[in-house]
């Protein structure tokens, strides 16, 4: 190594004057140091026994994808702060990391949250790939981890592992029975689809086909965008005149825009729009205008679910952040709720892992925002889904609940053996219907 | 002279490295894994922060797409060793061919122009890469990458498992990585490459074939990038187009920019000065990219020539 250092430096720069070296060197010593002290001074935070019981968060809090990360942690904030950080008699602390929605940051975030604080528990992610990324690591550290939003199927399906646990949904959940919906109460015949091309869309999209298709429906075309998609022009171009709806599956900015110029190309006079409930979620329908009115979506949530306990959890929402919640900090909201629930059955002795993860398994928190849920034994919740209208109600647009479709499985209406030897759904292919249960 | 005290504080960095592990494990127990990973991560982008160097600083030819062969070289370890249960030196050689053809083939596309065309054009294939990588879904699983690669000691089959391990496997690649780098830059061959950055009117006045020479850059730097890459591919036992995206390729020419081009201890003090900062800023506040802006915008001004050669005044460019 020497021999590399006298090798380097004799790449003799001129003009180097004697004060070179020692300022250099002080700043990389002093560099050296820094990293060492910061390190050091990390282990300030005692290896608990008896302190407080440590939740990790991990979640894009700066990028694009921030605002849907900062929901999420509003959900887990409003329930901690609820329960005075306090649950089994313990406190609770929680650990924020932020990940930029990079799936490579979010593994060193998580083994900085096990190895380094030595979490219990962790909690959040957003999108399909960090969940994906972060399950091998979960399952070797044994660390239970809870997944609010995570919506890819395969992780409670053909991929699942032992500590995940989700309190959100999978893709393909809400529009299984929203086919049924589409075909038979909206009596939708043929439905053009327009997506965002990447895991979430396929999936939404399948589950929507798969059972309006196995009624009798034809999904005529199947539009993808880029998921950084700017203008829907083109887009919107390719819609036939015959459809009798177009179903969309936008998030954050792309709803907004999608929305407008699904108006300004005329189409919203002529052909109803349906669509996967993120397109019209509370994160963004605030922002949206007359536009968005009529829309029907189908999700597990509605901020406008007139039930005491998503009446109590809204009016706590806003008056802490001073907006409607999205389905994102409702998922993270419940989320924190059962892994408080998890935490008192097993009266705080959460170190015993195998016991704290049963009781995440078998526990059903009541009063939850959406309504009743239990885990089925693919660790995915049984849950209402809600089909939703877009109205404007005393001067603003919320999605007002016009069916319930009460304790849907990720399996639906099928055999979950024989569900999940059908592949999972993606871009070009959707398997069809397994055979439906004999009962 | 710098020289010596350049020596010295890479004799420490050196001993630091060695017996950092060993030190962490008796002084901060409970910390000992997540430090060990966290040197981990600095090595491994230290030597692709080095690889990018023979390009940016020695060849001078600012490459925006060099995380594509890092993260061609992964999703190729990644494939064989989940989809096809490879062995492990069949996935490493894979591996490291996949990296060695691909910028054999490219460098044929991009070794004849300079400056800001051939900016363009790495950046335009490495966009091209990356939209390879997100969209051939059977074979890289699109957005949602390919998980559950095997464990690199389990793989190699060797007795011991763990960070600690990983940790020393790195360093050996690593220190090996440096030595043939260290070998190259100051043979002829590497020597030539300095004056093409210079001046390659003149070097080819002198009868020296320019293009080869930078060819022949573009394709090592490219090998030393898949190494990188196979190494984050086992360390993550995860790979994601974010690996090759813009952003990565960018984040690189800032660790090299940093640190200080045309030297090889500079982008690795550079890498590792920003994993570091990532990592340690960000657990005390949620404001930690405001920082790191800041860290850049300080070098830029008070240290042009990255940290490495602070204080050394670099001849100004005819």
């Amino acid at each position: 190594m020497s021999r590399l250092g006298r090798k380097l430096s004799s790449r003799s720069r001129p003009a180097a004057e004697g004060s070179a070296f020692p300022l250099a060197a002080i700043f990389v010593l002093a560099a050296i140091l820094a990293a060492a002290g910061l390190l050091a001074g990390q282990t300030l935070s005692p290896s608990p026994a008896a302190g407080p019981i440590r939740i990790g968060f991990v979640a894009p809090l700066s990028g694009a994808y921030a605002q849907n990360g900062r929901d999420i942690l509003n959900g887990m904030r409003l329930y901690l702060e609820q329960i005075g950080s306090q649950a089994a008699g313990r406190k609770i602390e929680l650990i924020v990391e932020d990940d930029e929605a990079i799936p490579a940051n979010s593994l060193t975030k998580a083994r900085k949250l096990v190895e380094r604080d030595g979490v219990d528990a962790m909690s959040g992610a957003l999108l399909s790939s960090t969940g994906y990324a972060l399950a091998p690591y979960i399952e070797s550290s044994r660390i239970p981890m809870i997944y609010p939003v995570v919506s890819a199927d395969d992780l409670t399906q053909r991929l699942r592992g032992k500590w995940i646990i989700r309190t959100g949904y999978t893709g393909s959940q809400p529009n299984h029975p929203f086919g049924e919906y589409a075909y038979h109460t909206l009596k939708l015949r043929k439905v053009a689809t327009i997506a965002l091309d990447y895991a979430f869309g396929w999936e939404s999209v399948g589950g929507f086909q798969r059972t309006f298709e196995a009624e009798g429906g034809q999904i005529t075309q199947k539009i993808w965008t880029p998921v950084s998609v700017h203008d829907f022009a083109p887009y919107l171009a390719q819609v036939s005149r015959d459809v009798d709806a177009v179903y969309a599956l936008f998030l954050g900015r792309s709803a907004l825009q999608f929305m407008r110029q699904y108006q300004e190309f005329g189409l919203k006079k002529r052909i109803l729009l349906i669509g996967a409930g993120p397109t019209t979620d509370e994160h963004v329908l605030p922002a949206m205008g007359d536009e968005a009115i009529g829309a029907i979506t189908a999700l597990h949530y509605s901020a406008a679910l007139d039930t005491p306990a998503n009446r109590a959890f809204v009016a706590a929402y806003r008056g802490k952040y001073n907006k409607l919640p999205s389905y994102y900090a409702e998922s993270m909201y419940t989320g924190a709720k059962w892994l408080v629930a998890a935490i008192e059955a097993v009266h705080g002795n959460v170190k015993d892992r195998e016991a704290f993860l049963q009781a995440l398994k078998t526990v059903r928190p009541a009063d939850l925002p959406r309504g009743p849920v239990e885990l089925d034994a693919y660790g995915n919740p049984i849950e209402n889904v809600y089909v939703r209208k877009v109205e404007r109600v005393n001067g603003a647009l919320q999605n007002t609940v016009i069916a319930t479709f009460p304790r849907v499985s990720q399996f639906w209406k099928y055999d979950p053996a024989a569900y999940l030897r059908q592949p999972l759904y993606t871009r070009q292919t959707v398997p069809p219907p397994p055979a439906l249960r004999q009962d | 002279m710098p020289s010596r005290g350049k020596q010295a504080i890479l004799a420490v960095a050196f001993v630091c490295l060695l017996a950092a592990p060993p030190f962490f494990n008796a002084a901060l127990p409970d910390l000992a894994s997540y430090s060990v990973g966290l040197l981990t991560e600095m090595l491994i982008f230290g030597l692709l922060a080095m690889s990018l160097d023979i390009l940016l600083g020695y060849t001078g030819m600012p490459s925006f797409g060099h995380a594509g062969f890092f993260g061609v070289a992964a999703y190729a370890v990644a494939v064989l060793s989940v989809r096809h249960q490879a062995g492990f030196w069949l996935t490493i050689t894979v591996g490291l061919a996949v990296g060695i053809l691909l910028s054999a083939a490219l460098g044929l596309l991009v070794s004849h122009v300079r400056d800001v065309y051939f900016l363009m054009i790495t950046l335009a294939l490495g966009m091209v890469l990356w939209g390879v990588s997100y969209r051939w879904i059977p074979m890289t699983g699109g957005d949602n990458g390919i998980s559950g690669l095997p464990r690199l000691e389990t793989h190699l089959g060797i007795p011991w498992s763990g960070p600690l391990p990983f940790y020393y496997l790195t360093l050996i690649v690593f220190l090996g990585c440096c030595a043939l780098l260290t070998l190259l830059v100051h043979s002829p061959f590497g020597l030539t490459l300095q004056g093409i950055r210079e001046s390659e009117s003149r070097m080819k006045s002198l009868g020296v074939n320019t293009w080869l020479h930078r060819y022949l850059s573009y394709v090592i730097s490219g090998t030393f990038a898949s190494v990188a890459g196979i190494l984050w591919a086992y360390y993550n036992r995860y790979v994601s187009p974010t690996y090759l995206d813009l952003t990565a390729s960018s984040e690189l020419f800032l660790m090299v920019t940093l640190g200080g081009p045309g030297t090889l201890a500079g982008p690795a003090i550079g890498a590792g000065a920003i994993v570091l900062l990532k990592n340690v800023i960000s657990t005390y506040t949620e404001r930690w990219l405001l920082i790191l802006g800041a860290v850049y915008i300080v070098t830029i001004l008070w240290a042009p020539q990255g940290l490495w050669n602070l204080g050394t005044r670099r001849r100004s460019k005819p």
